[in-house]
């Protein structure tokens, strides 16, 4: 007979004010400075006419991606039929929502004029890849919503697969969207490119994934719920599979523009001489980001330690947010190639890299759009059964109860 | 009775008044406002029949001077904060120096009013467009300051307002949170007159800059552009630039 998942809200009392009380202070935070940016003007930031998108765009476009890829536990569950992956389809849902509020929220504050956001909402110009990303990201909340409810209302279980189905179809395209800003920037030397698009999908599944990891084991941890090693490892593993396609896709990239000419002067820039960007490359994105995590979650003995596959997740955020500086902040350091074979200079920064350093009241609101989300899914998980009773390995899969979890490590 | 009938003389005369000033005052300002629309010339010169353009000659473009920039700094209200990394610009002077040969040109660069401007194509809300005679331009009234047109740009041409402005100028309003580009002096073009950039580079007699309406073969920049070889910058876009230059 089939065994009936349980769900239950997170009980409230101490432990659940503290906690978001304390992620509220950040919250306050980061509204603070967006304020303060606004009320002076973006020159109290790090962000110049050079580099026009700074660390709030780091923070709201990687949340953004995480997003889509926060999705993916629910769509294997709901649109490829992993039963194991079922009790966590609520949470995944859920956390798809709030992390795509709190980048939105970011990139919101940091518009130069975002009491204008109605603006932005009735005047579209449809050749602008950034138009339809305010549709799909619109859309995908309310298509998230729908398929939430579709899992949460019994009466209306029948038609979560179609639901889900649009949902996996509807994040794909988003994704593709949100890699396209960059792809379709015809001007700049590190943009321009096609493989954008996929290699967003990609590190949304990563990125999303490795949130999704913590989030699930903070969530379990704090409400006292049985969390089992079958769920857990199933997870890791698939961050670890995601982790490499990522660096896949990271050297085709590299690899293609190494073969072009034309983009030396760009790779040389991020791979070889570009200071704190190549850094960023290798030590944090590529080293500490992907081969450190992938390391730790397939060795026999740091595998199978919750506490490590919560640092290997860690390290994919970071080395994720990494990878964004890189994109989107390296991307404008690189100049733009007006003269080729020529030295230029001129009173309007042409000349050479450009210089940004990020300031203070940029990152307080980059980690405010974290704290929103955060914000989000405690007060989701407090009010709506979210989150699931029991995750120990029989109520995830009956048939695996006997087995070690080992087998599956 | 008389005084019934003088009662309602007046009545039917106030009522009468009072309905013809009604109407007058109704029906005026339309009359009024449409022969003021018909007599704006810019509304009428707007068309695709022409297409504004600029032609630089580098060679003539004396290096160290900056006439154009001032100029254009001047006529519409640039003072900048002293932050050279926030403040706006829309010409700027260029200094190349071939890596090769050590050649050495000055030039200025500004918005290049290309005939298919990436700024446009990315704008969300439409903000910046295109008009008809080519003029490209940034509508401040819906730009939400998402600075997406800047990524755009491939020639850097465009400014973000990073502060608060004081002293603006009527003819080129600005606001804080937008961002904004040369606009070819579109109030001086409506009005018959050159770019101040042109005007002040005319005026040392240097004579770099000449602009005119490329579409029409009898302009003066019509016939410097046939009889002279020009470029595009980043031709290679395939923009189809407003602005040419020579000795490039």
């Amino acid at each position: 007979m089939k065994q009936q998942i349980q769900f239950r809200e997170i009980d409230g009392g101490m432990r659940f004010y503290s906690l978001l009380g304390f992620i509220g202070l950040f919250v306050l935070a980061g509204l603070g400075a967006a304020y303060f940016m606004e009320h002076n003007g973006h020159h109290v930031t790090g962000m110049t006419n050079q580099i026009v998108w700074g660390t709030p765009h780091v923070f709201a476009v990687f949340l953004i991606v995480a997003a889509s890829g926060a999705l993916n536990v629910a769509s294997i569950s709901s649109v490829f039929g992993k039963t194991p992956y079922k009790p966590l389809a609520r949470l995944s849902g859920l956390l798809a929502i709030a992390l795509l509020v709190g980048g939105l929220a970011v990139l919101v504050l940091d518009l130069g004029r975002p009491d204008r956001l109605i603006v932005a909402m009735t005047y579209y110009n449809f050749k602008s890849i950034f138009a339809w990303n305010i549709i799909l990201y619109i859309g995908f909340i309310a298509v998230v919503a729908v398929y939430l409810w579709m899992m949460m209302e019994r009466k209306m279980n029948a038609y979560t697969r179609p639901a889900g189905l649009t949902a996996f179809i509807w994040r794909l395209i988003l994704t593709t969207g949100t890699g396209s800003i960059f792809g379709f920037l015809v001007a700049r030397e590190a943009y321009d490119a096609a493989l954008m698009a996929p290699m967003f999908i990609i590190m949304s599944f990563s990125f999303g994934l490795a949130i999704f990891i913590l989030v699930l084991m903070a969530a379990c941890k704090w409400s006292d719920r049985p969390l089992g090693d079958l769920i857990l490892y199933r997870l890791k593993n698939l961050l670890g599979v995601f982790i490499a396609a990522v660096l896949y896709f990271v050297v085709v990239y590299h690899l293609t523009n190494l073969y072009i000419t034309e983009h030396h002067g760009v790779e040389r820039f991020i791979l070889l001489d570009g200071g704190i960007y190549t850094n960023l490359f290798w030590f944090v994105q590529i080293l500490l980001g992907s081969l450190v995590p992938l390391a730790l979650l397939y060795h026999p003995a740091t595998g199978k330690s919750r506490g490590w596959i919560g640092i290997a997740s860690l390290l994919v955020i970071i080395g994720g947010l990494a990878q964004m500086y890189i994109i989107i902040i390296g991307g404008q350091a690189y100049p733009l190639e007006l003269f080729p074979g020529m030295e230029v200079t001129s009173s309007f920064f042409d000349s050479g890299i450009n210089a940004y350093a990020p300031s203070l009241p940029e990152v307080v609101l980059g980690v405010g759009g974290i704290a929103i989300a955060l914000a989000a899914v405690v007060v989701g998980i407090r009010v709506l059964r979210f989150l699931p009773v029991s995750l120990a390995d029989d109520q995830v899969d009956p048939h695996h109860a006997g087995k070690t979890a080992e087998a599956t490590a | 009775m008389t005084d019934n009938a003088n009662i309602d003389t007046y009545r039917r005369r106030f009522l009468g008044g009072t309905a013809t000033a009604l109407a007058g005052l109704s029906v005026a300002p339309g009359v009024f406002l449409h022969e003021v629309a018909q007599a704006r010339p810019a509304d009428e010169a707007v068309t695709s029949e022409v297409r504004w353009g600029m032609l630089i000659d580098t060679n003539k473009c004396a290096n160290g001077c900056n006439d154009c920039v001032s100029a254009c700094n001047e006529e519409h209200g640039l003072t900048g904060h002293g932050r050279p990394e926030t403040d706006a610009q829309w010409i700027r002077k260029v200094d190349l120096r071939d890596k090769q040969t050590g050649h050495t040109q000055s030039l200025p660069l500004l918005c290049q009013h290309c005939e298919h401007p990436p700024c446009v194509d990315v704008c969300p809300t439409g903000a910046s467009f295109k008009r008809a005679d080519g003029i490209v331009l940034v509508d401040k009234h819906i730009c939400i300051g998402c600075r997406y047109c800047m990524m755009a740009c491939p020639y850097k041409a465009r400014s973000f307002i990073h502060e608060d402005l004081q002293d603006q100028l009527p003819h080129a309003p600005r606001g804080k949170g937008t961002v904004e580009s040369c606009t070819f002096c579109v109030h001086r073009v409506d009005n018959d007159r050159t770019p101040a950039c042109v005007e002040a580079c005319t005026a040392e007699n240097h004579n770099a800059m000449v602009f005119g309406d490329i579409n029409d073969p009898d302009s003066d920049i019509s016939k410097q552009l046939r009889q002279h070889s020009s470029r595009q910058i980043r031709a290679d876009l395939n923009l189809n630039t407003g602005v040419r230059y020579r000795g490039i």
